[in-house]
Protein backbone atom coordinates (compact mmCIF):
# COMPACT_ATOMS: atom_id res chain seq x y z
CA UNK A 1 0.00 0.00 0.00
CA UNK A 2 1.45 3.29 -0.60
CA UNK A 3 2.14 5.58 1.93
CA UNK A 4 -0.86 7.15 4.07
CA UNK A 5 -2.81 10.60 2.26
CA UNK A 6 -4.77 13.22 4.36
CA UNK A 7 -8.53 12.73 4.52
CA UNK A 8 -8.47 16.50 2.68
CA UNK A 9 -6.37 15.13 -0.03
CA UNK A 10 -8.61 11.72 -0.18
CA UNK A 11 -11.50 14.58 -0.87
CA UNK A 12 -9.57 16.02 -3.97
CA UNK A 13 -9.10 12.73 -5.57
CA UNK A 14 -12.53 11.69 -5.18
CA UNK A 15 -13.82 14.86 -6.17
CA UNK A 16 -12.03 14.44 -9.18
CA UNK A 17 -13.04 11.12 -9.65
CA UNK A 18 -16.38 12.50 -9.47
CA UNK A 19 -15.93 15.27 -12.43
CA UNK A 20 -14.32 12.57 -14.44
CA UNK A 21 -18.26 11.39 -14.90
CA UNK A 22 -18.94 14.38 -16.64
CA UNK A 23 -19.38 13.12 -20.72
CA UNK A 24 -22.29 11.21 -18.78
CA UNK A 25 -24.17 14.81 -18.54
CA UNK A 26 -23.98 14.50 -22.29
CA UNK A 27 -27.74 12.98 -22.66
CA UNK A 28 -29.10 15.31 -20.20
CA UNK A 29 -29.42 17.39 -23.73
CA UNK A 30 -32.19 14.88 -24.22
CA UNK A 31 -34.17 16.27 -21.52
CA UNK A 32 -33.88 19.95 -23.38
CA UNK A 33 -37.04 20.62 -25.65
CA UNK A 34 -35.12 22.32 -27.99
CA UNK A 35 -32.30 19.89 -29.10
CA UNK A 36 -34.73 16.65 -28.07
CA UNK A 37 -36.21 16.76 -31.65
CA UNK A 38 -32.60 17.25 -33.69
CA UNK A 39 -31.34 14.26 -31.32
CA UNK A 40 -33.64 12.27 -32.02
CA UNK A 41 -34.33 13.22 -35.86
CA UNK A 42 -29.78 12.31 -35.79
CA UNK A 43 -31.23 8.84 -33.96
CA UNK A 44 -33.39 8.07 -36.47
CA UNK A 45 -30.87 8.92 -39.20
CA UNK A 46 -28.26 6.83 -37.25
CA UNK A 47 -31.18 3.90 -37.58
CA UNK A 48 -31.87 4.32 -41.38
CA UNK A 49 -28.37 4.23 -41.82
CA UNK A 50 -27.41 1.17 -40.20
CA UNK A 51 -31.01 -0.03 -41.98
CA UNK A 52 -29.38 0.73 -45.24
CA UNK A 53 -26.26 -1.04 -44.59
CA UNK A 54 -28.30 -4.22 -42.97
CA UNK A 55 -30.23 -4.61 -46.11
CA UNK A 56 -29.26 -8.04 -48.32
CA UNK A 57 -30.60 -7.44 -51.67
CA UNK A 58 -29.87 -11.32 -52.52
CA UNK A 59 -31.40 -11.98 -49.17
CA UNK A 60 -35.18 -13.53 -49.66
CA UNK A 61 -37.93 -13.03 -46.65
CA UNK A 62 -39.72 -16.52 -45.97
CA UNK A 63 -41.83 -18.00 -48.12
CA UNK A 64 -44.96 -20.11 -46.36
CA UNK A 65 -47.46 -22.88 -47.34
CA UNK A 66 -50.65 -21.74 -48.62
CA UNK A 67 -51.82 -24.11 -44.42
CA UNK A 68 -50.19 -21.01 -42.75
CA UNK A 69 -51.96 -17.97 -44.80
CA UNK A 70 -54.17 -16.27 -42.54
CA UNK A 71 -57.43 -16.31 -44.04
CA UNK A 72 -58.21 -13.50 -46.67
CA UNK A 73 -61.32 -12.55 -44.49
CA UNK A 74 -58.58 -11.46 -41.76
CA UNK A 75 -56.46 -9.69 -43.22
CA UNK A 76 -56.59 -6.40 -41.88
CA UNK A 77 -57.49 -3.17 -43.91
CA UNK A 78 -55.25 -0.56 -42.75
CA UNK A 79 -56.61 2.46 -45.07
CA UNK A 80 -55.41 5.45 -43.36
CA UNK A 81 -57.95 8.04 -44.90
CA UNK A 82 -60.27 6.03 -46.81
CA UNK A 83 -61.19 2.86 -47.08
CA UNK A 84 -62.56 2.95 -50.65
CA UNK A 85 -60.95 6.20 -52.51
CA UNK A 86 -63.66 4.98 -55.06
CA UNK A 87 -60.87 4.32 -58.17
CA UNK A 88 -62.63 3.97 -61.59
CA UNK A 89 -60.85 0.71 -62.04
CA UNK A 90 -61.32 0.77 -65.87
CA UNK A 91 -60.31 4.20 -66.74
CA UNK A 92 -57.65 3.50 -64.43
CA UNK A 93 -53.81 3.91 -65.41
CA UNK A 94 -50.31 3.65 -63.89
CA UNK A 95 -48.75 7.20 -64.64
CA UNK A 96 -45.26 6.88 -64.72
CA UNK A 97 -42.49 9.75 -64.69
CA UNK A 98 -38.75 10.61 -64.13
CA UNK A 99 -35.63 8.89 -65.24
CA UNK A 100 -37.46 6.71 -67.60
CA UNK A 101 -37.25 6.12 -71.34
CA UNK A 102 -40.73 5.22 -71.49
CA UNK A 103 -43.08 7.69 -69.30
CA UNK A 104 -46.71 7.60 -70.04
CA UNK A 105 -50.02 5.74 -68.73
CA UNK A 106 -49.60 2.49 -68.46
CA UNK A 107 -52.95 0.35 -68.28
CA UNK A 108 -53.16 -2.62 -65.79
CA UNK A 109 -53.27 -4.92 -68.85
CA UNK A 110 -49.67 -3.62 -70.06
CA UNK A 111 -48.68 -4.59 -66.75
CA UNK A 112 -50.14 -7.70 -66.56
CA UNK A 113 -48.26 -8.79 -69.72
CA UNK A 114 -45.07 -9.26 -67.54
CA UNK A 115 -44.05 -12.39 -65.89
CA UNK A 116 -46.62 -12.73 -63.03
CA UNK A 117 -45.15 -13.94 -59.48
CA UNK A 118 -47.23 -15.43 -56.42
CA UNK A 119 -45.75 -15.41 -53.27
CA UNK A 120 -47.09 -16.05 -49.78
CA UNK A 121 -45.22 -13.54 -47.64
CA UNK A 122 -45.06 -11.97 -43.58
CA UNK A 123 -46.70 -8.96 -43.75
CA UNK A 124 -45.66 -6.86 -40.68
CA UNK A 125 -46.99 -3.85 -38.98
CA UNK A 126 -44.94 -1.14 -37.20
CA UNK A 127 -47.60 -1.58 -34.58
CA UNK A 128 -46.05 -5.71 -33.80
CA UNK A 129 -48.24 -7.51 -35.47
CA UNK A 130 -47.92 -9.40 -38.54
CA UNK A 131 -50.28 -11.58 -40.99
CA UNK A 132 -49.24 -14.17 -43.77
CA UNK A 133 -51.08 -13.09 -46.99
CA UNK A 134 -50.96 -14.92 -50.65
CA UNK A 135 -49.43 -11.97 -52.98
CA UNK A 136 -49.89 -11.91 -57.39
CA UNK A 137 -48.09 -9.63 -59.32
CA UNK A 138 -44.86 -8.16 -61.30
CA UNK A 139 -41.60 -8.09 -59.98
CA UNK A 140 -41.02 -4.09 -59.73
CA UNK A 141 -37.58 -4.92 -61.62
CA UNK A 142 -39.20 -6.12 -64.36
CA UNK A 143 -41.82 -3.19 -64.71
CA UNK A 144 -38.98 -0.91 -64.62
CA UNK A 145 -36.90 -2.61 -67.32
CA UNK A 146 -40.80 -2.42 -69.51
CA UNK A 147 -40.51 1.13 -68.68
CA UNK A 148 -36.47 1.89 -69.57
CA UNK A 149 -35.94 3.28 -66.11
CA UNK A 150 -32.43 4.06 -64.87
CA UNK A 151 -32.00 1.86 -61.95
CA UNK A 152 -29.00 4.26 -60.96
CA UNK A 153 -31.54 6.46 -59.61
CA UNK A 154 -32.11 6.25 -55.83
CA UNK A 155 -35.57 6.37 -55.42
CA UNK A 156 -39.29 4.72 -56.71
CA UNK A 157 -42.04 7.55 -55.61
CA UNK A 158 -45.61 6.68 -55.34
CA UNK A 159 -48.87 8.45 -55.57
CA UNK A 160 -51.80 6.71 -54.46
CA UNK A 161 -55.74 7.69 -54.84
CA UNK A 162 -56.22 8.01 -51.20
CA UNK A 163 -53.73 10.89 -51.08
CA UNK A 164 -51.04 8.65 -49.44
CA UNK A 165 -47.86 8.83 -51.09
CA UNK A 166 -44.50 6.45 -50.42
CA UNK A 167 -40.61 6.20 -51.38
CA UNK A 168 -38.88 3.49 -52.03
CA UNK A 169 -35.14 2.92 -52.28
CA UNK A 170 -34.22 1.59 -55.70
CA UNK A 171 -32.39 -1.68 -54.00
CA UNK A 172 -35.40 -2.85 -52.18
CA UNK A 173 -37.70 -1.95 -55.39
CA UNK A 174 -34.95 -4.22 -56.89
CA UNK A 175 -35.09 -7.32 -55.21
CA UNK A 176 -36.68 -10.04 -56.40
CA UNK A 177 -39.64 -10.33 -54.28
CA UNK A 178 -40.98 -6.93 -54.35
CA UNK A 179 -44.18 -6.49 -56.29
CA UNK A 180 -46.28 -4.23 -57.84
CA UNK A 181 -49.67 -6.57 -56.98
CA UNK A 182 -52.26 -7.06 -58.51
CA UNK A 183 -54.14 -10.24 -56.63
CA UNK A 184 -54.37 -11.10 -52.86
CA UNK A 185 -55.04 -14.87 -52.37
CA UNK A 186 -55.65 -15.50 -55.99
CA UNK A 187 -58.70 -13.05 -57.15
CA UNK A 188 -57.78 -9.19 -58.29
CA UNK A 189 -57.50 -6.63 -55.54
CA UNK A 190 -60.34 -5.49 -53.44
CA UNK A 191 -61.17 -2.12 -53.45
CA UNK A 192 -60.02 -2.08 -49.59
CA UNK A 193 -56.46 -3.86 -50.20
CA UNK A 194 -56.07 -1.14 -52.73
CA UNK A 195 -57.64 -2.43 -56.40
CA UNK A 196 -56.54 -1.95 -59.02
CA UNK A 197 -52.84 -1.77 -57.82
CA UNK A 198 -50.54 -1.89 -55.11
CA UNK A 199 -47.06 -2.50 -53.16
CA UNK A 200 -46.13 -5.85 -51.78
CA UNK A 201 -42.54 -6.18 -50.30
CA UNK A 202 -42.23 -8.64 -47.55
CA UNK A 203 -38.47 -7.01 -46.96
CA UNK A 204 -40.32 -3.56 -46.13
CA UNK A 205 -42.75 -2.71 -42.81
CA UNK A 206 -46.88 -2.32 -43.51
CA UNK A 207 -46.56 1.08 -44.24
CA UNK A 208 -44.16 1.20 -46.87
CA UNK A 209 -46.77 -0.92 -48.71
CA UNK A 210 -48.73 1.67 -50.66
CA UNK A 211 -52.47 0.82 -51.74
CA UNK A 212 -54.46 2.42 -54.53
CA UNK A 213 -51.14 3.15 -56.62
CA UNK A 214 -52.26 5.98 -59.15
CA UNK A 215 -48.60 7.66 -60.14
CA UNK A 216 -44.88 5.92 -60.53
CA UNK A 217 -41.58 8.19 -60.73
CA UNK A 218 -37.74 7.34 -60.45
CA UNK A 219 -35.86 10.02 -58.76
CA UNK A 220 -33.07 11.13 -57.16
CA UNK A 221 -34.81 13.86 -55.52
CA UNK A 222 -37.73 13.75 -53.26
CA UNK A 223 -39.72 16.44 -51.62
CA UNK A 224 -42.07 14.53 -49.79
CA UNK A 225 -40.77 10.71 -48.37
CA UNK A 226 -43.64 9.19 -47.27
CA UNK A 227 -47.18 9.82 -45.53
CA UNK A 228 -45.47 8.11 -42.10
CA UNK A 229 -42.35 8.75 -42.80
CA UNK A 230 -42.54 12.52 -42.91
CA UNK A 231 -44.44 12.44 -39.84
CA UNK A 232 -41.11 10.69 -38.29
CA UNK A 233 -41.55 6.83 -38.79
CA UNK A 234 -37.99 5.40 -40.18
CA UNK A 235 -37.79 6.22 -44.37
CA UNK A 236 -36.13 3.09 -45.00
CA UNK A 237 -37.67 0.50 -42.28
CA UNK A 238 -36.45 -2.90 -43.80
CA UNK A 239 -37.55 -5.88 -42.48
CA UNK B 1 -7.29 -9.12 -7.50
CA UNK B 2 -4.95 -6.45 -7.08
CA UNK B 3 -6.74 -3.62 -6.52
CA UNK B 4 -5.91 -0.43 -5.97
CA UNK B 5 -5.50 0.66 -2.41
CA UNK B 6 -4.54 3.47 0.03
CA UNK B 7 -4.46 4.56 3.63
CA UNK B 8 -5.85 7.93 4.68
CA UNK B 9 -4.99 9.32 7.78
CA UNK B 10 -7.12 11.86 9.80
CA UNK B 11 -4.75 14.61 10.14
CA UNK B 12 -6.02 15.52 13.76
CA UNK B 13 -6.92 12.11 15.56
CA UNK B 14 -4.19 9.83 13.79
CA UNK B 15 -6.69 7.33 12.37
CA UNK B 16 -5.88 5.40 9.50
CA UNK B 17 -8.62 4.29 7.32
CA UNK B 18 -8.43 2.21 4.23
CA UNK B 19 -9.96 3.21 0.75
CA UNK B 20 -9.91 0.93 -2.31
CA UNK B 21 -10.36 2.18 -5.87
CA UNK B 22 -13.46 -0.77 -6.98
CA UNK B 23 -14.90 0.69 -9.72
CA UNK B 24 -12.69 2.41 -12.79
CA UNK B 25 -13.79 5.08 -14.75
CA UNK B 26 -15.05 3.10 -17.71
CA UNK B 27 -17.31 1.01 -15.41
CA UNK B 28 -18.41 4.26 -13.88
CA UNK B 29 -19.40 5.71 -17.10
CA UNK B 30 -20.96 2.97 -18.58
CA UNK B 31 -23.23 2.03 -15.76
CA UNK B 32 -24.67 5.62 -15.27
CA UNK B 33 -25.38 5.80 -19.24
CA UNK B 34 -26.79 2.57 -19.24
CA UNK B 35 -28.70 3.63 -16.20
CA UNK B 36 -30.41 5.94 -18.28
CA UNK B 37 -30.63 4.21 -21.88
CA UNK B 38 -32.47 1.46 -20.12
CA UNK B 39 -34.94 3.98 -17.98
CA UNK B 40 -35.87 5.33 -21.76
CA UNK B 41 -35.70 2.38 -23.56
CA UNK B 42 -37.94 0.37 -20.55
CA UNK B 43 -40.72 3.97 -20.99
CA UNK B 44 -40.34 4.02 -24.93
CA UNK B 45 -40.67 0.02 -25.33
CA UNK B 46 -43.81 0.12 -22.85
CA UNK B 47 -45.28 2.54 -25.64
CA UNK B 48 -44.11 0.48 -28.37
CA UNK B 49 -46.45 -2.20 -26.80
CA UNK B 50 -49.30 -0.83 -26.13
CA UNK B 51 -49.76 -0.08 -30.34
CA UNK B 52 -49.77 -3.98 -30.29
CA UNK B 53 -50.37 -5.18 -26.61
CA UNK B 54 -49.85 -8.92 -27.20
CA UNK B 55 -47.79 -11.70 -28.34
CA UNK B 56 -47.85 -13.91 -31.17
CA UNK B 57 -50.13 -13.46 -34.83
CA UNK B 58 -52.83 -10.66 -35.62
CA UNK B 59 -55.58 -12.98 -35.26
CA UNK B 60 -57.35 -13.62 -33.07
CA UNK B 61 -55.79 -10.97 -30.85
CA UNK B 62 -56.04 -10.49 -27.28
CA UNK B 63 -54.87 -7.29 -25.61
CA UNK B 64 -53.03 -9.25 -22.71
CA UNK B 65 -51.75 -6.44 -20.50
CA UNK B 66 -52.79 -3.24 -20.49
CA UNK B 67 -50.53 -0.82 -19.93
CA UNK B 68 -51.07 2.51 -17.99
CA UNK B 69 -49.68 5.64 -20.07
CA UNK B 70 -48.02 7.08 -17.21
CA UNK B 71 -45.39 4.51 -17.51
CA UNK B 72 -44.73 5.21 -21.36
CA UNK B 73 -42.33 7.26 -23.06
CA UNK B 74 -42.01 8.96 -26.47
CA UNK B 75 -46.23 10.07 -26.82
CA UNK B 76 -47.01 8.19 -29.90
CA UNK B 77 -45.70 4.97 -31.81
CA UNK B 78 -43.67 6.95 -33.99
CA UNK B 79 -41.62 9.21 -30.89
CA UNK B 80 -41.61 6.25 -28.66
CA UNK B 81 -39.47 4.25 -31.80
CA UNK B 82 -37.28 7.28 -32.22
CA UNK B 83 -36.52 7.68 -28.26
CA UNK B 84 -36.31 3.35 -28.48
CA UNK B 85 -34.18 3.31 -31.33
CA UNK B 86 -31.86 6.14 -30.25
CA UNK B 87 -30.79 4.95 -26.61
CA UNK B 88 -30.54 1.44 -28.16
CA UNK B 89 -27.25 2.76 -29.82
CA UNK B 90 -26.16 4.43 -26.92
CA UNK B 91 -26.65 0.96 -24.87
CA UNK B 92 -25.66 -1.20 -27.61
CA UNK B 93 -22.21 1.19 -27.91
CA UNK B 94 -21.67 1.58 -24.31
CA UNK B 95 -22.25 -2.26 -23.56
CA UNK B 96 -19.75 -2.94 -26.16
CA UNK B 97 -17.06 -0.74 -24.65
CA UNK B 98 -17.59 -2.26 -21.14
CA UNK B 99 -17.68 -5.80 -22.43
CA UNK B 100 -14.31 -4.65 -23.96
CA UNK B 101 -12.97 -3.37 -21.19
CA UNK B 102 -13.68 -5.60 -18.55
CA UNK B 103 -12.28 -8.22 -20.94
CA UNK B 104 -9.32 -6.72 -21.72
CA UNK B 105 -8.03 -5.35 -18.67
CA UNK B 106 -9.29 -8.43 -16.25
CA UNK B 107 -11.49 -6.72 -14.33
CA UNK B 108 -14.17 -8.99 -15.48
CA UNK B 109 -12.90 -11.04 -12.73
CA UNK B 110 -14.74 -8.52 -10.39
CA UNK B 111 -18.59 -9.47 -11.50
CA UNK B 112 -18.08 -12.85 -13.98
CA UNK B 113 -20.28 -15.87 -12.26
CA UNK B 114 -17.62 -18.85 -12.06
CA UNK B 115 -17.85 -22.45 -11.11
CA UNK B 116 -15.92 -21.72 -8.31
CA UNK B 117 -18.92 -18.97 -6.72
CA UNK B 118 -21.64 -21.94 -6.36
CA UNK B 119 -20.62 -22.86 -3.03
CA UNK B 120 -21.09 -19.05 -1.68
CA UNK B 121 -24.84 -18.96 -3.01
CA UNK B 122 -26.38 -20.67 -0.33
CA UNK B 123 -24.76 -19.22 2.88
CA UNK B 124 -25.17 -15.87 1.28
CA UNK B 125 -28.86 -16.66 0.38
CA UNK B 126 -29.57 -17.44 4.26
CA UNK B 127 -28.01 -14.70 5.34
CA UNK B 128 -30.20 -12.24 2.91
CA UNK B 129 -33.18 -14.02 3.29
CA UNK B 130 -33.24 -16.34 6.39
CA UNK B 131 -31.18 -13.87 8.99
CA UNK B 132 -28.15 -16.91 8.84
CA UNK B 133 -24.87 -15.15 9.73
CA UNK B 134 -22.85 -12.95 7.38
CA UNK B 135 -20.11 -15.07 5.31
CA UNK B 136 -17.04 -13.27 5.46
CA UNK B 137 -16.10 -11.75 2.47
CA UNK B 138 -13.17 -12.03 0.39
CA UNK B 139 -13.57 -9.74 -2.31
CA UNK B 140 -15.71 -6.62 -3.80
CA UNK B 141 -18.87 -8.88 -4.85
CA UNK B 142 -20.30 -11.87 -3.65
CA UNK B 143 -21.35 -15.11 -5.01
CA UNK B 144 -25.23 -14.17 -5.49
CA UNK B 145 -23.84 -10.13 -6.46
CA UNK B 146 -21.54 -11.77 -9.14
CA UNK B 147 -24.96 -14.20 -10.14
CA UNK B 148 -27.15 -11.04 -10.32
CA UNK B 149 -24.42 -9.20 -12.15
CA UNK B 150 -23.65 -12.12 -14.73
CA UNK B 151 -27.34 -12.27 -14.84
CA UNK B 152 -28.35 -8.75 -15.93
CA UNK B 153 -25.46 -8.70 -18.38
CA UNK B 154 -27.11 -12.00 -20.12
CA UNK B 155 -30.71 -9.90 -20.10
CA UNK B 156 -28.82 -7.06 -21.83
CA UNK B 157 -27.59 -9.67 -24.55
CA UNK B 158 -30.56 -11.17 -24.74
CA UNK B 159 -32.61 -8.17 -25.35
CA UNK B 160 -30.32 -6.53 -28.06
CA UNK B 161 -30.25 -9.49 -30.20
CA UNK B 162 -34.23 -10.46 -30.07
CA UNK B 163 -34.54 -7.06 -30.59
CA UNK B 164 -32.78 -6.75 -33.73
CA UNK B 165 -35.03 -9.54 -34.71
CA UNK B 166 -38.03 -7.77 -33.79
CA UNK B 167 -36.61 -4.79 -35.80
CA UNK B 168 -35.16 -6.72 -38.55
CA UNK B 169 -37.25 -10.29 -38.99
CA UNK B 170 -35.94 -11.00 -42.53
CA UNK B 171 -32.14 -10.43 -42.45
CA UNK B 172 -31.99 -12.12 -39.04
CA UNK B 173 -34.57 -14.64 -39.61
CA UNK B 174 -31.98 -17.38 -38.89
CA UNK B 175 -31.91 -16.41 -35.09
CA UNK B 176 -35.59 -15.51 -34.92
CA UNK B 177 -35.49 -19.17 -36.07
CA UNK B 178 -32.76 -19.95 -32.98
CA UNK B 179 -35.56 -18.13 -30.86
CA UNK B 180 -38.20 -20.08 -32.13
CA UNK B 181 -39.85 -18.04 -34.45
CA UNK B 182 -40.59 -14.04 -35.66
CA UNK B 183 -43.40 -14.11 -32.66
CA UNK B 184 -41.33 -15.85 -30.18
CA UNK B 185 -38.86 -13.08 -30.75
CA UNK B 186 -40.85 -10.74 -29.27
CA UNK B 187 -41.77 -12.65 -26.47
CA UNK B 188 -37.83 -12.81 -25.49
CA UNK B 189 -37.34 -9.14 -25.80
CA UNK B 190 -40.25 -8.52 -23.64
CA UNK B 191 -39.70 -11.45 -20.97
CA UNK B 192 -35.61 -9.96 -21.12
CA UNK B 193 -36.79 -6.79 -19.96
CA UNK B 194 -39.25 -7.58 -17.08
CA UNK B 195 -36.64 -9.81 -15.64
CA UNK B 196 -34.35 -6.65 -16.29
CA UNK B 197 -37.27 -4.27 -14.25
CA UNK B 198 -36.63 -7.33 -11.64
CA UNK B 199 -33.28 -6.67 -11.49
CA UNK B 200 -32.88 -3.37 -11.42
CA UNK B 201 -35.65 -3.32 -8.26
CA UNK B 202 -33.37 -5.58 -6.20
CA UNK B 203 -30.35 -3.73 -7.47
CA UNK B 204 -32.11 -0.66 -5.88
CA UNK B 205 -33.30 -2.53 -2.64
CA UNK B 206 -29.29 -3.39 -1.95
CA UNK B 207 -28.08 -0.21 -2.91
CA UNK B 208 -30.10 1.25 -0.31
CA UNK B 209 -29.55 -1.51 2.24
CA UNK B 210 -25.57 -1.48 1.96
CA UNK B 211 -25.81 2.74 2.01
CA UNK B 212 -23.47 5.54 1.17
CA UNK B 213 -20.46 4.84 1.47
CA UNK B 214 -21.05 1.93 -0.89
CA UNK B 215 -23.43 3.88 -3.06
CA UNK B 216 -20.56 6.66 -3.79
CA UNK B 217 -18.25 3.95 -5.09
CA UNK B 218 -20.32 3.70 -8.03
CA UNK B 219 -19.36 7.66 -8.41
CA UNK B 220 -16.31 8.14 -7.28
CA UNK B 221 -14.68 4.63 -7.98
CA UNK B 222 -13.12 4.41 -3.99
CA UNK B 223 -14.82 2.53 -1.19
CA UNK B 224 -13.83 3.50 2.16
CA UNK B 225 -13.49 0.79 4.86
CA UNK B 226 -14.39 -2.07 2.29
CA UNK B 227 -15.59 -5.37 4.01
CA UNK B 228 -13.05 -7.22 2.14
CA UNK B 229 -9.26 -7.42 3.15
CA UNK B 230 -7.08 -5.62 0.80
CA UNK B 231 -3.06 -6.13 0.74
Amino acid sequence: MASPMNRREFRKVTRRELFKLAPVAVLGAFAIPGLQKPLLKAGLATSDWISEKLFRAGHLATTFSDAELTPPDKFPINGYDVEDPEVDLDAWSLNVTGAVQKPGAYKLAQIQTLPKIRQNTRHVCVEGWDVIGRFGGVRVSDFLQMVGADTSARFLSVECADDYYETIDMETALHPQSLLCYEMYDQPLTREHGAPLRLSMPTKVGYKQAKYLTDLKVTNLVEKFGYWEDQGYSSFYGL
Amino acid sequence: MATQAIAIEDAKTGEVEVAVREHPLVVRICHWVNAVALFVMIGSGLQIFRAFPSFGPRVPEKDLIDLPRAFALGGWLGGALQWHLTFAWIYIVTGLVYLAYQIFTGNYRQVLFVPKDFPGIWPMTRHYFFFGPKPPSREPYNALQKQAYTTAILLAVISVVSGFVVWKPVQFSWIGWVMGGFHWARWWHFWAMAATVAFIAGHLVMVILHGWNNFLSMLTGWKKDPEYPVE
